[in-house]
């Protein structure tokens, strides 16, 4: 890191992974800006990452689905830390599959919360971004946008947009130095699934989020994290729709 | 994706450390340490990192409440070293963070790997206990949440009952969800000492005196199977944190991959083990520097090394002499234990210093305490154990929770002069396999 503390804005920040990862800045020295729905969730986690060796924590309220408030929070976010060296967008759900196939309003709301409000996002942040010609903008995507499957194509279809978004946008802004990261977790294990006995596929968040942290800072451009997912994206991408289309609840 | 799972099912032999056969548990996570307990359930327990070894983290039939996701820092004063944190927080991961500002834990278990409140929950000590005491008596507070009264902050001024009801109360007495923590400066993470051998139990209590007096960490690990004239051999190492201030390595980190089908433990391994790790060149070195690491947590760097035991896990067994009592008693025990055939390749014997705990079910105590593990071999390892209890019982002596699965309910209370007033003290929501297994008399 470079002498002056990092500014760093994260959106979802109560998850698991992102608090992972404000961890690993926090130990850094940097400044970050914290949102989400719950503040007082939010608060909890700033007093952590105080301890941890953060430079300064503020914390900001919001709804990622009311999209008009967008613009306020990232005015908020430059105030508090003097510009964004790093952004990272982790907010979303695990909507129910069986529950959007007959309700409309939840499709939409599974749409919003893990596609359209990142995008919206995301399309805010770049314009700054390019203004200044220079900082990180890292998305979490996932591996279900690689391919829908059955069991889960809602949440895999508003993946989709965002690692097309995403592919798109790091495109864009490379000439302006402006680096945009793709982030395609696995399935992340929580810090209480530490002692099961669980399938060799599942990583901590400590581990995704270290990760997360490093490609961030080196300004990588798509992360499969663990890394052995990009193989077993690589395989199930590759399998024929007429034997895919067979597969069921894949 | 993330998934955050409300409630599982986990194995029941990774409930706790010995990997002794048990049924599956139902557990939940917790993440917020401002939620309200789970109502409608018929009873519950908190469950950290499942390194004690017997029952005491174990609630056959009611619901386990895993408190891993609890690890959040609160505040840190640097001056004083007092740090406040939640009860999921690992020790190890208080070293990693108060070792480069010049702090560190006064007190520490043979693992890192354990949780802040599995360490307030059963009192837990290490090699410096003649020196600092027991985990509990750095506890500077602690909030607790009762099923009946809701959050209580309890410390030796402010709910004093409750809080040495819950030192060392084996988690019965509600959910510990944070504490704040007394740390100790040390200059960096280097310690300094010797290792000597003993060639039996009357220079091993000579050498351990001696050890006690003069180095914060003093321990031994005896040959359990030597018998006749070199019954009590052993090797003392002690210690002091070195002035040293270069970083310490990368810890080096390997795994027991599988449980064999059958245990790696056996007469004829631990024989050979035994006499060898005596005859060592290491066993008698006057100048060692070990990291914190390598001195305090060897075992950590081998991941579930429990699994050596084999598929039916083994027992853990630790109890406390009075001094009067102590060399004739362990003699008696290491003879029993020499008799059988059955060991462990790694015995502690240490003398515990007189710094009382606060908690009323603390183990520790003056005198000699022995601690040692046995594959699981059924009857004959019980009849070892209840052989190992009759000595303990008449010499005066206690037996450690976090160590058993299967003392007598009289041995509890013989152990725990105490355990009434420790019994009214207990959530009527929590309760553990261990605690109704003592209450059969």
């Amino acid at each position: 890191m470079s002498a002056a503390p990092a500014s760093v804005l994260i959106v979802g920040a109560a998850s698991a992974i992102a608090e992972a990862v404000a961890r690993r800045f926090a130990a850094d020295g940097a400044r970050l800006f914290l949102v989400g729905r719950n503040p007082q969730r939010l608060e909890v986690i700033a007093a952590d990452l105080r301890v941890r060796g953060a430079a300064s924590v503020t914390v900001h309220a919001l709804d990622a689905n009311d999209f008009d408030a967008h613009e306020a929070m990232l005015a908020a976010a430059e105030r508090a830390l003097g510009g964004l060296d790093q952004v990272l967008i982790a907010h979303g759900t695990l909507p129910d599959q069986a529950l959007c196939e007959r309700d409309p309003q939840a499709l939409q709301q599974a749409l919003d919360s893990n596609g359209v409000s990142v995008v919206q996002l995301c399309n805010r942040i770049a314009t700054r971004l390019q203004a200044q010609r220079r900082g990180t903008l890292a998305v979490i995507s996932s591996v279900a946008g690689d391919r829908g499957r059955a069991s889960n194509y809602v949440y895999g279809a508003a993946k989709a947009m965002v690692s097309a978004y995403t592919s798109g946008l790091r495109a864009r802004l490379y000439a302006d130095g402006v680096r945009v990261l793709t982030i395609k977790p696995g399935f992340v294990d929580t810090p209480m699934t530490q002692a099961f006995r669980k399938g060799p596929l599942w990583a901590s968040a400590a581990t995704v989020g270290t990760r997360i942290h490093r490609a961030m800072r080196r300004g990588e451009a798509v992360v499969y994290t663990p890394g052995f997912w990009f193989w077993i994206m690589l395989v199930i991408r590759t399998i024929p729709e007429f034997v895919f289309k067979r597969l069921g609840k894949l | 994706m993330c998934v955050r799972p409300r409630e599982s099912a986990m194995n029941g032999q990774d409930l706790a450390w010995g990997r002794l056969p048990a049924p599956a548990a139902r557990m939940q996570s917790l993440y917020d340490r401002d939620a309200a307990l789970p109502a409608g359930e018929p009873s519950l327990l908190a469950w950290g990192m499942g390194r004690s070894y017997g029952d005491v983290s174990r609630n056959d039939g009611g619901l386990l409440l895993a408190t891993r996701g609890l690890d959040r820092f609160i505040a840190f004063d640097a001056e004083r070293g007092e740090l406040h944190c939640e009860a999921g927080v690992l020790l190890q991961e208080i070293l990693e963070f108060a070792l480069p500002r010049g702090w560190f834990l006064p007190v520490t278990p043979g693992t890192a790997l354990a949780t802040v409140g599995g360490a307030i929950a059963n009192d837990v000590h290490g090699k410096n206990h003649h020196r600092a005491g027991s985990f509990g008596l750095h506890v500077l507070e602690l909030d607790l949440l009762r099923s009946d009264r809701g959050r209580q902050r309890c410390s030796a001024d402010e709910n004093a009952g409750l809080f040495g009801a819950t030192i060392g109360g084996l988690g019965l007495t509600g959910l510990i969800v944070s504490a704040r923590l007394q740390l100790r400066r040390v200059a960096g993470p280097w310690l300094r000492g010797d290792s000597r051998r003993f060639g039996d139990l009357a220079e091993f209590f000579a050498l351990a005196q001696d050890a006690n007096d003069r180095s914060e960490y003093a321990a031994a690990w005896i040959d359990c199977l030597a018998s006749g004239a070199r019954l009590g051999r052993g090797v003392l190492l002690r210690a002091d944190h070195a002035d040293d201030r270069e970083p310490a390595p990368a810890p080096r980190r390997a795994s027991v991959p599988l449980t064999p089908p059958f245990a790696l433990i056996n007469r004829w391994s631990l024989a050979a083990f035994n006499a060898a790790y005596y005859r060592r060149p290491a066993a008698q070195q006057t100048a060692a520097r070990w990291s914190w690491r390598a001195f305090l947590y060897p075992l950590d760097g081998i991941g579930r090394w429990n699994r050596i035991y084999g598929p039916r896990g083994f027992y853990q067994y630790q109890c406390v002499l009075p001094p009067q009592t102590a060399q004739d008693a362990l003699g008696e025990q290491l003879r029993a234990i020499a008799g059988s055939g059955q060991g462990s390749f790694l015995s502690v014997l240490k003398l515990f210093g007189a710094q009382r705990s606060p908690g009323w079910l603390s183990f520790p105590r003056p005198g000699a305490t022995l601690a040692l593990d046995f594959p699981n071999r059924g009857d004959d390892t019980l009849r070892l154990l209840d052989r190992l209890d009759a000595i303990t019982l008449a010499a005066g002596g206690a037996v450690y929770p976090a160590k058993d699965a299967r003392m007598s309910a009289r041995m509890f209370r013989h152990s725990f002069p105490r355990w009434q007033d420790f019994a009214a003290q207990i959530d009527p929501q929590f309760s553990s396999s261990f605690w109704r297994r003592v209450q059969d008399a």
